[in-house]
């Protein structure tokens, strides 16, 4: 038992740390020092309470988009398009907070947190049923969603929802009323106790819902849970649209806990950083929390990095979340076995 | 036919012919991987791998050539990567190449930022350094004939070489995977690994090779992009081109003409998409550039879903072959 849970810590540090290595690698390879962009990169995420709470808030982005990916992991599916669904969960939360001006807070906040769920869930319902239906491989049909998002909003903000007599394509800020209550001077917010919310959601519907067996059991063998009586049509469509609705709340956070408004491509990559956060949290909320705080370290710490050393930009940090899904997900066994193995040695020894 | 919109058909072509190239480099090489029951989504990474070291390099030495070895290079050294993984080590095929993709995203960007300064991209490529186009023998005597001319001079002639080697790699694929021992071993490993196992050919060796064969070709789509349809890298240059060619491989069904005929299609797509821009259409108007850019994507989606219906894969894809299962 404390083996088992050994090898479950034990595997993700041991990754961590290679994917550093890896990445100091690279360092080197800018022409900079490893080990002074790493301490910087540290330093820079938990200097004070406001980095603390700057790595917090965007630790809130990736909790969100890590349990998306997770909850698609779970049931066999790979939902890369969590980039696509928080920015259509954005449309929905900027249309509600423009409409909004004069509602309560009591009553924006709620409505808010259902439309951007239903806008992702909408977003990723589509290439879930293509999968389900006809077969179309969920993988590229949600990377093609995040292009078209991508494409989609683009128009909208240039076009259609720009603040009249402005350049940069953008709405107009919401009213205050509309604003998310903000936990200290970060733009740290009230969505990441949505986030833990969510996290305590997901974890009670995976392991002590007959749904969420049913899910477990389908991702992990499609076969068998179709002569259990599981659909495998309804799944897929399910597990889709639940892992978009995760992604559409991530936009709570950006646009209504922060930016006030809704900008070009702000989730920034944030739905490729779930998979590494699922992947290295191994698709359990308790594992997803701890991995989100430290992709929100990687990106504060690497804001102030590149302030420090403009030859390392932010996607540095793009890198060793690369590598850190090499690590965790492609090379996953190469790492496990050994430690395993050693952790057994040592129990009989 | 008006010889004005004639020659708007013979311009299109010729967009077509060579934006189709990268496309069908990228997915002729990942025929081979999947063929071998590799999922190569990587081709995306390993496009921008070779973009941009061909255009470093080829900076750096000033020859186009060095640049394209280079190319080549750095993509057979990212799909090692997926080989290691994926057929080593029994890691998951399409978690390791969105890792991958994601690490070229970023590692090109750093690079090219640190190395070069102007903000992720490399200089611009002088004309030594980069494939010119060739005029094909007879282009300018033929040039005055009706149609017959205007078709060889505009699109048959005039493209860079990396196009006409995109257009020999289609019948050396299909012979390849169809008529050579290579080719057949190759198919036996993406159905049945466990057979080919029994009659005592390595899977794993067959697999290495399927996938450096994609890095090849990955490596020559790359250089495409930086060093002879452009004079630069420029960061994410690939832009999804990647992800089209592995759809239009699962549209042609894993064989190599269909596959090819459904890379001339985005192409076509995306050639009359440039055109588009801004030309009113009927009923509709004039359709914002930014949703006309979306067509290729929507597309994709909308063939993917539609027209093949469950394409049949080959039967081992995406799963590793362990020996004593």
């Amino acid at each position: 038992m404390i083996r088992a849970w050994l090898a479950r810590a034990l595997v993700p540090a041991l990754s961590l740390v290679l994917a550093l290595a890896l990445s100091s690698v690279v360092i080197s390879l800018a022409g900079e020092n490893p080990a002074r962009a790493l301490t910087l990169l540290i330093a820079g995420a938990f200097r004070d309470g406001e980095a603390v709470g700057y790595t917090l808030f965007y630790a809130t982005d990736f909790a969100f988009t890590g349990l998306a990916v997770a909850v698609a992991f779970h049931g066999g599916l790979f939902n890369i398009g969590a980039e696509g669904q928080a920015y259509l969960g954005g449309l929905a939360v900027a249309l509600l907070c423009l409409g909004a001006e004069g509602w309560p807070k009591l009553l924006v906040i709620p409505a808010a947190v259902v439309v951007s769920a239903l806008a992702g869930a909408a977003w990723a319902f589509v290439p879930g049923w293509l999968q389900a239906r006809r077969g179309s491989h969920v993988v590229i049909t949600t990377i093609m969603f995040n292009f078209i998002a991508a494409a989609l909003m683009t128009h909208l903000l240039v076009n259609v929802l720009i603040k009249p007599g402005q350049q940069s394509p953008e709405t107009r800020e919401f009213a205050t009323n509309t604003w998310l209550p903000q936990l200290g001077r970060s733009p740290l917010n009230l969505a990441f106790v949505l986030a833990l919310l969510a996290a305590a959601v997901v974890w009670f519907y995976l392991w002590r819902t007959r749904w969420g067996y049913e899910l477990r059991a389908f991702g992990h063998s499609a076969t068998a849970a179709v002569y259990a009586g599981i659909r495998p049509a309804r799944m897929i469509v399910v597990a889709m649209s639940i892992s978009g609705a995760l992604a559409g709340l991530m936009s709570l956070n950006e646009v209504m806990g922060f930016h006030h408004r809704l900008l070009l491509n702000f989730p920034s990559g944030a739905g490729y950083v779930g998979i590494a956060v699922a992947l290295m949290g191994r698709n359990h909320p308790l594992g997803i929390l701890p991995a989100a705080i430290l992709f929100g370290a990687l990106y504060q710490g690497g804001a102030e990095l590149s302030f420090e050393m403009p030859k390392l930009t932010r996607d540095m940090v793009v890198v060793i979340q690369g590598l850190i899904i090499l690590v965790c997900g492609a090379f996953e066994h190469a790492l496990r076995r050994p430690v395993e193995r050693l952790l057994l040695a040592r129990a009989r020894g | 036919m008006s010889g004005d919109a004639f020659l708007v058909v013979a311009l299109l072509a010729d967009a077509t012919v060579r934006g189709a190239a990268p496309l069908v480099l990228a997915a002729l090489g990942g025929l081979y991987s999947e063929r071998a029951g590799v999922v190569d989504i990587g081709l995306e990474g390993k496009m921008l791998a070779s973009a941009f070291a061909a255009a470093a390099v080829a900076a750096i030495t000033g020859s186009a050539w060095i640049g394209l070895g280079a190319g080549i290079a750095a993509s057979l050294l990212v799909s090692a990567v997926h080989g290691v993984a994926c057929v080593t080590y029994h890691g998951n095929q399409v978690v390791s190449g969105m890792a991958l993709n994601i690490t070229l995203s970023g590692l090109t960007a750093v690079l090219g930022n640190a190395w070069f300064h102007e903000g992720g991209q490399t200089p611009l490529l002088g004309p030594g350094a980069r494939f010119a186009p060739i005029d094909l023998p007879g282009a300018v005597a033929l040039k005055p004939l009706p149609v017959v001319g205007t078709i060889y001079d505009e699109v048959v002639s005039g493209h860079n070489v990396l196009v006409y080697v995109a257009a020999v790699t289609l019948p050396l694929t299909a012979w390849m995977i169809a008529r050579t021992r290579f080719g057949l071993r190759l198919r036996a490993v993406g159905e049945s690994p466990e057979a080919v196992d029994t009659s005592g050919v390595s899977v794993s060796a067959t697999r290495y090779r399927a996938v450096l064969m994609s890095g090849l070709f990955c490596g020559l789509s790359g250089a495409y992009l930086s060093i002879a349809h452009h004079a630069s890298f420029v960061r994410d240059m690939s832009a999804g081109k990647g992800y089209l060619a592995l759809a239009a491989l699962i549209f042609g069904r894993w064989r190599p003409l269909p596959a090819v005929a459904a890379c001339v299609l985005f192409a076509l797509a995306d050639a009359v998409q440039i055109r588009l821009q801004g030309t009113p259409l009927p009923v509709v108007g004039v359709v914002p550039v930014q949703l006309i850019q979306a067509i290729p994507y929507v597309l994709t989606v909308a063939l993917l879903a539609g027209f093949v219906g469950r394409a049949v894969a080959p039967r081992a894809i995406g799963l590793p072959y362990v020996k004593d299962r």
